[in-house]
């Protein structure tokens, strides 16, 4: 029988070996990349000179770049909040079903997250089609006014939070199904002993026990609403008058449809420091809490 | 071309590859360099069964010059050209020959070799070349890509002569015929004021005229059109900031009141809403090229009988068409730079023009005046017959691009971020002021002109 060299006999080593693949694709697809864009922000138009941090206080006298900042964190706000209860509200429905049916339920409430979104954005378009929507071909039919789902600004923006809450709701809602699955029987059991109603056991046994899930949840949404970019490419480009645009879209605009990439790789960097506070913050109340637990 | 009953759209494509055939029997010397293998990435046809022609010319030149040709037909839906034209460029990795829009000549410059000797070549024997094509393609004294044999297009007045006539009064068959005996007092007379006149009357009768506003290219062109017949510049040639002027206020203006008579929906149109809208039968007029013909008479033969391809209204300081010059670059990262010197001065042949435009049904317009000679399919375009004769620039039109008269690195940044089509939303559908609306525009612009 052969045997393994010293070195693959320590522990440590063997566990550093079987990371090494990791490791590669987190340098070669996340810390290559995004150090590549902080070095892609600091070279002038041309790529042909360094100017440090002129491209973001460029950024900063320019009205529709805050016009981009405003709607990505009203859209990302109003777009978590919404997934989040319905995502609590469908996760409690399933819960409440026998184990057994739950499987078909669980299956159709996860379609439209594991649709690829470009795809299922694509329907939606021809929901919301400009001139032959075929909402509105329903709404007419019933005598009532047909939508400006696109070509308005307020519709506009409702329309991309309406099918990006439709996209991440089943996330939520599979998360926090997984989170109120592991809360003990026997807690609700006493609580209703102690004659405690169902507002009572929600408030006071299941939102403390998921509160971990809510927060990572509601992080990890954030950072993938806020990077949102198919949707709004499939259903409006930006408009109209670029009240649609995320910063994902607007650094697209600029970088590679308008060709100044180090414009385009400052924009798409700005969210990273708010997103880094927000994840800090978060993450150490989650840890915070479960040092607590334990 | 006429497709009539004895003539199908299948042997009319035959016979258009025939005639492709016999252009490449045609006597043609090819340098030592060809051989080898060469990657096309050319535009994806609008029209119909063009693309099939195309493939088939450049097959038999492989053939004939021992040359592996492949090709890939990239669509210019959701800027699909541009993306993977950004993707090879900074990967220096991809195809030989890519087809590039006026606007992405001067994007892409530094990575194009130049092809002096091809062009001039190409201009020695046919003669000059459209002064808006020189000015996409000559840069910095050096030619950046060859003319292309497809897909050069320009936003036509397209509209309804039935319609027209019936609720506005206008014959356009009269105003525009089918021959070169205009009469030139009518076609004065055919203004934007008259345009708009005609828009309220075809509005009142629901049936109104539609043009995009809203982030695409098809809003770029032909509001390019409309600024330049009112001498209105948001960059001068110069390349200072020339949107604060009397001139812009007067389009802005006219487009308020042009706009009313408009669908709302246009400020969400994309690139084929306008082609959706007038075969559908809803619409009376709109900005495009004959694809929109070529679809109806596929799809919708009713209406496209009633089409007519018309000159653009004028303005107050001319009247303008807005023109689109694709060109064949080639890669500075090519392997077989030689071959794809060859293949470009092939392709400006008059045999491949021609068999392009017969294929495309007149789609492809020619960037050598001297080719429109040779050819008689916007004659015989039809039904309506004659009614992409006009097609073919025949009048005063002069051609103008996005960003007009900007330089071109400016005018092609101009474009992309769509200033023009947010500028007028601002005002039509927004309801700025017209100072707010330009100041804003100025914002914009100090971004596209930085350094």
């Amino acid at each position: 029988m052969r045997v393994l060299p010293p070195l693959l006999r320590r522990k440590p080593a063997v566990a550093v070996l079987m990371c090494v693949p990791l490791f590669a694709l987190i340098l070669g697809l996340v810390a290559y990349p995004f150090f590549h864009a902080l070095f892609l922000a600091t070279l002038n138009k041309a790529e042909t000179a360094f100017v440090g941090l002129d491209n973001f206080t460029f950024l900063f006298g320019r009205q529709t770049f805050w016009m981009v900042v405003r709607q990505s964190l009203l859209f990302a706000l109003v777009a978590v909040v919404f997934k989040a209860l319905i995502g609590l509200a469908a996760a409690h429905a399933i819960n409440t079903i026998p184990t057994k049916g739950q499987r078909k339920w669980r299956g159709m409430m996860l379609i439209p997250w594991v649709i690829p979104p470009a795809l299922s954005t694509l329907g939606w378009w021809w929901l919301f089609e400009p001139t032959y929507s075929a909402i509105n071909w329903g709404l007419t039919k019933f005598a009532m006014p047909a939508v400006p789902w696109l070509s308005d600004t307020f519709w506009a923006r409702f329309s991309i939070i309406l099918v990006n809450v439709w996209v991440g709701a089943p996330f939520f809602l599979i998360m926090y199904l997984a989170a109120l699955k592991s809360i003990p029987g026997e807690l609700y059991e006493a609580a209703e002993m102690d004659g405690a109603g169902p507002w009572q056991k929600f408030f006071f046994i299941t939102l403390p026990m998921i509160r971990n899930i809510i927060a990572i949840t509601t992080l990890f949404s954030i950072i993938v609403t806020l990077a949102n970019f198919d949707i709004v490419r499939v259903l409006t480009q930006g408009g109209p008058l670029n009240t649609t645009h995320l910063f994902a879209t607007y650094a697209f605009r600029v970088g590679i449809e308008s060709g100044d990439i180090p414009l385009g790789a400052s924009v798409s960097l700005f969210m990273f420091p708010m997103l880094a506070i927000l994840a800090f913050i978060i993450l150490r109340n989650v840890r915070r809490r479960a040092a607590s637990l334990a | 071309m006429a497709l009539t009953a004895g003539r199908t759209r299948r042997n009319v494509l035959k016979a258009i590859g025939a005639s492709a055939a016999g252009a490449l029997a045609a006597p043609y010397v090819k340098t030592a360099g060809s051989a080898g293998r060469l990657r096309l990435g050319v535009i994806d046809h609008w029209v119909p069964g063009t693309n099939e022609v195309l493939q088939r010319i450049l097959a038999r030149w492989g053939e004939a010059n021992n040359v592996e040709v492949t090709i890939d037909f990239i669509t210019t839906i959701g800027n699909k050209l541009l993306l993977t034209a950004q993707a090879e460029s900074r990967a220096s990795s991809g195809h030989d020959i890519y087809a590039l829009e006026f606007h992405m000549v001067p994007m892409f410059k530094h990575r194009l070799v130049a092809v002096d000797e091809v062009v001039e070549d190409v201009i020695a024997t046919h003669g000059p070349i459209a002064d808006i094509s020189r000015q996409a393609a000559f840069l910095d004294g050096a030619w950046r890509g060859g003319p292309a044999p497809a897909m050069n297009a320009s936003a036509a007045t397209v509209a309804r002569r039935d319609l027209f006539l019936e609720h506005a009064g206008i014959d356009l068959t009269e105003l525009f015929p089918a021959s070169d005996a205009r009469d030139p007092a009518k076609v004065d007379r055919w203004s934007w004021e008259a345009f708009s006149d005609a828009a309220a009357a075809l509005h009142a009768a629901d049936r109104p005229v539609g043009a995009a506003i809203a982030p695409v290219t098809d809003s770029s062109a032909w509001l390019a059109q409309l600024f330049a017949s009112y001498g209105a510049a948001v960059v001068d040639e110069r390349g200072d900031i020339a949107a604060d002027s009397d001139a812009v206020r007067e389009v802005l203006a006219y487009l308020t009141r042009l706009t009313e008579f408009m669908p709302d929906s246009v400020y969400a149109w994309d690139d084929a809403s306008n082609n959706r809208w007038i075969i559908s039968g809803a619409g009376s007029a709109i900005f495009n090229p004959p694809s929109a013909w070529a679809v109806a008479k596929r799809d919708n033969p009713d209406v496209a009988q009633h089409l007519w391809h018309c000159d653009a209204p004028r303005g107050p300081v001319g009247r303008f068409r807005a023109f689109n010059s694709v060109f064949w670059g080639i890669w500075d990262f090519s392997e077989n730079q030689s071959a794809a010197r060859d293949l470009l001065r092939y392709v400006a042949e008059p045999e491949v023009i021609v068999a392009m435009l017969e294929a495309s049904q007149g789609y492809d317009l020619p960037l050598f005046r001297s080719h429109y000679d040779r050819t008689s399919v916007w004659a015989e375009a039809g039904p309506p017959a004659g009614g992409l004769y006009n097609y073919a620039l025949r009048g005063d039109e002069r051609t103008v691009t996005d960003g007009y008269p900007a330089p071109p690195e400016i005018a092609a940044r101009i474009s992309m971020q769509r200033i023009v089509p947010n500028l007028v939303a601002r005002v039509t559908q927004g309801g700025d002021s017209f100072d707010d609306a330009i100041s804003w525009a100025e914002n914009e612009l100090e971004g596209v002109l930085r350094g």
